[in-house]
């Protein structure tokens, strides 16, 4: 019942002040391109995901969080079901005919925090405002202090009995608000379980959820290779982000077999269709398995697969050419594909999340060029592999132990002056929730988590630093350290 | 910043983390205290073994909202319960679903089927999600609640007939059953709805205020959603509810006549299918034959 919300939106400003530097390179050199790429700026300008959480279905319920999650926002298999159930527990009191007038099923949830971060290998201005004799010098930045997530503003359940729905208005830490997801689901379609259908914005049906992880820090607090896009790279996706389309899915009694197939509207998910055409997909597959010393293991295979436009058509009837939203052309191909698990040991107690991702762009893509120019000389499809390996150990439902270790390696770089690990990134975390009580009118969680990432080349994924690294060769070192209360109501 | 110093870092915030757990009230911690009536118990379906230390884990994790932490139903969540149902006290030993007799416990298999089917239009979910191993564990745990278990041995479970056939002329003697001989209808009502003139005045064996069943809403029943499950409501009864057992009364044939009768009063009755939703039979299924 609770989803999650990470930690990005916190430094938003630093991640978006990175991107504006990548658009600057070879897009400066073809027109097309730097139209197209000034028409899209805004959209990146936008928040990134939040964390969601709600015990609003736990006081429908009366169920304690525990019973939904594994330890929230996290859910285990029966908070799976519910939700594949379309937020209803099938005991023909799901309708909300059934329900005390008075309930409203809303939740809200924030972290105040204190955390540090800190970034080395930046570029700093040897005199502060640079000019003159200023140099940039390769320094350490760090800053620390108290600070507050984003809100998130969750309301969803039963419209009716088998439709359901989820408005999530989301804000970052400065309050501005954004849609993380807003939906309406028609569930078991023909009285079968087989057949649901979503439609509005929602979170992609990943088998390890971002949303839901258990993870706040800046470095921590998002799958790296659920974002990474290599450096010099159009392609804004990412497969953490929350999309706007229409999904397909379907689940077992038990949800143990599961499918989903989506067909998204190419635009990172952002709404006023800023900028494509064109749709993208979506496949999913999981299987669980019940192996009674172990607990249930599950394994699943996705596969994205889309389009980004290149060219921006553009208008001037103004005197100046201005992009038309919405009318990009010269689309090339993308996809990420890989397989996930969620496995159990010691009875369920010891939880491990493996995760391999195979990412490709198109050359137009990886190098920002136009599809009505030629590609420089040397250009190549940029081609990497990603994943990492999660563990929670769970003391008992209100203590968890938690430590990820996340990898991304590049196969193949756009251009051949780009150094073989241009991009690289190596990343820690480790931490511990403390639930100290657990009932199901709201929900408090003490959370520590120290993490750090390497980059190589690149500012860090999480927006810290200064949003470019000193040297292209060398490798940034990011950390965080977070100390905070997670609560939700 | 080095490595070791942010590891330093980190341990404010255990230190942190110490305090508030000497602060925190006991009684917030809601999963640190429950109490059992009797050791260490095992719980034997089919092939399973469960085991009550490993049901503690569970039931502290799913069940003490409502149950409470001694199994008595005193739960957080008991008193804001749809309709009123009270939580099963665990401590008195007596269950609605059953195969035994009336009064006598149930078997291991009665209490792991009732987890994983649920209770509808109860507060009661269906807990098939877990694994079978983690709702047998649980099954052994809520025996150590009440010294009953300790004590006796459930009675055997009653014979289930073959069906007769779902005639009109079954119907119409069940319907006689219903309306006339038995007078169901006191409870449950003329056409069924719960709404009978004795209703208002039904209690459980706690003393609180319990509905009779509406045979006109819901697609399954409390206790299955097969005609054999709505069969052996009739024969065993609910313990804990004043609906008592018809075993001594009523002939097979004539159980089979009230189920039928019954199914007439669902909105979407067909003659000669059974009205369960997809769900309900594969559920049923799974709960009460994969395991024998």
């Amino acid at each position: 019942m609770f989803l999650r919300t990470s930690f990005l939106r916190l430094f938003a400003g630093a991640r978006h002040a990175t991107r504006s530097s990548r658009w600057s390179t070879l897009a400066k050199a073809i027109a097309g391109a730097a139209v197209f790429f000034g028409a899209m700026q805004p959209l990146y300008a936008l928040p990134v995901q939040k964390v969601l959480a709600i015990p609003a279905f736990a006081r429908k319920y009366g169920l304690p969080c525990s019973a939904c999650h594994t330890a929230w926002p996290e859910l285990n298999n029966f908070g799976q079901v519910f939700r594949d159930n379309g937020y209803q527990l099938m005991n023909d009191r799901d309708s909300p005919i059934y329900q005390n007038p008075t309930y409203f099923p809303i939740t809200f949830r924030i972290t105040p925090n204190w955390h540090l971060e800190s970034t080395t290998h930046q570029p700093v201005d040897s005199i502060p405002g640079g000019g003159g004799a200023s140099i940039s010098q390769d320094k350490t930045v760090t800053t620390h202090g108290f600070d507050l997530s984003g809100l998130d503003i969750w309301t969803a359940g039963t419209l009716f009995k088998n439709v359901s729905f989820s408005v999530l208005p989301s804000a970052n830490s400065a309050g501005a608000f954004h849609f993380e997801n807003a939906y309406v689901r028609f569930d078991n379609l023909g009285g079968s379980r087989w057949l649901n259908l979503k439609f509005g914005k929602f979170e992609l049906d990943n088998l390890i959820s971002e949303k839901r992880f258990l993870f706040l820090s800046a470095n921590g607090g998002l799958y790296q290779t659920y974002h990474f896009v290599p450096l010099g790279d159009s392609t804004g996706f990412g497969v953490g982000d929350n999309q706007i389309g229409v999904e397909l899915m379907g689940h077992s009694a038990k949800s143990y077999t599961r499918y989903s197939v989506a067909l998204l509207s190419s635009n990172e998910g952002q709404v006023g269709l800023p900028s494509s055409r064109t749709y993208d997909s979506y496949l999913t597959f999981s299987q669980a398995f019940q192996v009674s010393s172990l607990g249930l293991q599950r394994f699943g295979a996705f596969a994205y697969i889309g389009e980004r436009p290149t060219v921006t058509q553009t208008s001037s009837a103004s005197g100046t050419p201005a992009p038309i939203a919405g009318a990009a052309t010269g689309n090339k191909p993308f996809y990420r594909v890989g397989f996930a698990g969620d496995l159990y040991a010691l009875r369920g107690k010891w939880e491990f999340l493996p995760y391999y991702v195979h990412g490709y762009d198109n050359a137009f893509l990886g190098t920002k060029t136009a599809a009505n120019m030629t590609l420089p000389p040397g250009t190549h499809a940029p081609v990497w592999n990603g994943g990492f390996l999660e563990s929670h150990y769970y003391v008992s439902p209100q203590f968890v132990l938690t430590g990820r270790y996340e990898i991304i390696r590049m196969a193949q770089q756009a251009l051949d002056t780009n150094p073989g690990n241009l991009g690289d990134i190596d990343a820690y975390s480790f931490g511990y929730r403390w639930y100290p009580f657990m009932y199901s009118r709201a929900g408090l969680a003490f959370h520590n988590e120290y993490s750090m990432a390497r980059s190589r080349g690149t500012a860090p994924l999480s927006g810290d630093g200064v949003g470019a690294a000193f040297s292209p060769s060398s490798g940034v070192w990011s950390r965080s350290l977070l100390i905070g209360f997670d609560f939700d109501f | 910043m080095k490595l070791g110093v942010s590891v330093v870092a980190f341990l404010p915030g255990l230190a942190c983390l110490s305090l508030m757990a000497g602060a925190a009230p006991c009684s917030a911690q809601i999963n640190i205290h429950v109490h059992t009536a009797t050791g260490p118990a095992e719980s034997h379906i089919g092939n399973l073994t469960g085991h009550s230390e490993a049901g503690k884990q569970l039931y502290r994790r799913f069940c003490i909202g409502c149950h409470g932490p001694n199994g008595d139903g005193k739960g957080e969540n008991a008193p804001y319960l749809a309709d009123g149902i009270q939580p099963r006290d665990f401590t008195v030993g007596l269950f609605k679903c059953r195969s035994t007799v009336s009064g006598s416990l149930p078997l291991d298999s009665d209490l792991f089927d009732t987890v994983g089917r649920g209770l509808v239009t109860t507060g009661m979910p269906s807990w098939g999600p877990l694994t079978d191993q983690d709702r047998a564990d649980l099954v052994a745990f809520i025996k150590t609640f009440s010294p009953r278990f300790e004590e006796e041995k459930p009675e055997k479970p009653i014979p289930n007939p073959a069906e007769s056939a779902d005639t009109p002329e079954s119907q119409k003697r069940g319907e006689e059953l219903y309306q006339k001989t038995l007078k169901c209808f006191e409870c449950h009502g003329k056409s069924g709805r719960g709404d009978g003139p004795s209703a208002p005045t039904l209690r459980d064996n706690k003393g609180n205020p319990i509905p009779p069943y509406d045979f006109t809403t819901g697609s399954r029943f409390k206790c299955g959603a097969t005609n054999a499950d709505l069969y052996r409501i009739f024969m065993t009864g609910l313990d804990g509810t004043p609906m008592p057992a018809w075993s001594d009364w009523v002939s097979p044939d004539q159980g089979w006549d009230l189920v039928h009768y019954l199914r007439t009063l669902q909105v979407n009755y067909k003659t000669g299918k059974s009205k369960t939703a997809p769900q309900s039979r594969e559920k049923s299924k799974e709960n009460t034959a994969k395991l024998k």
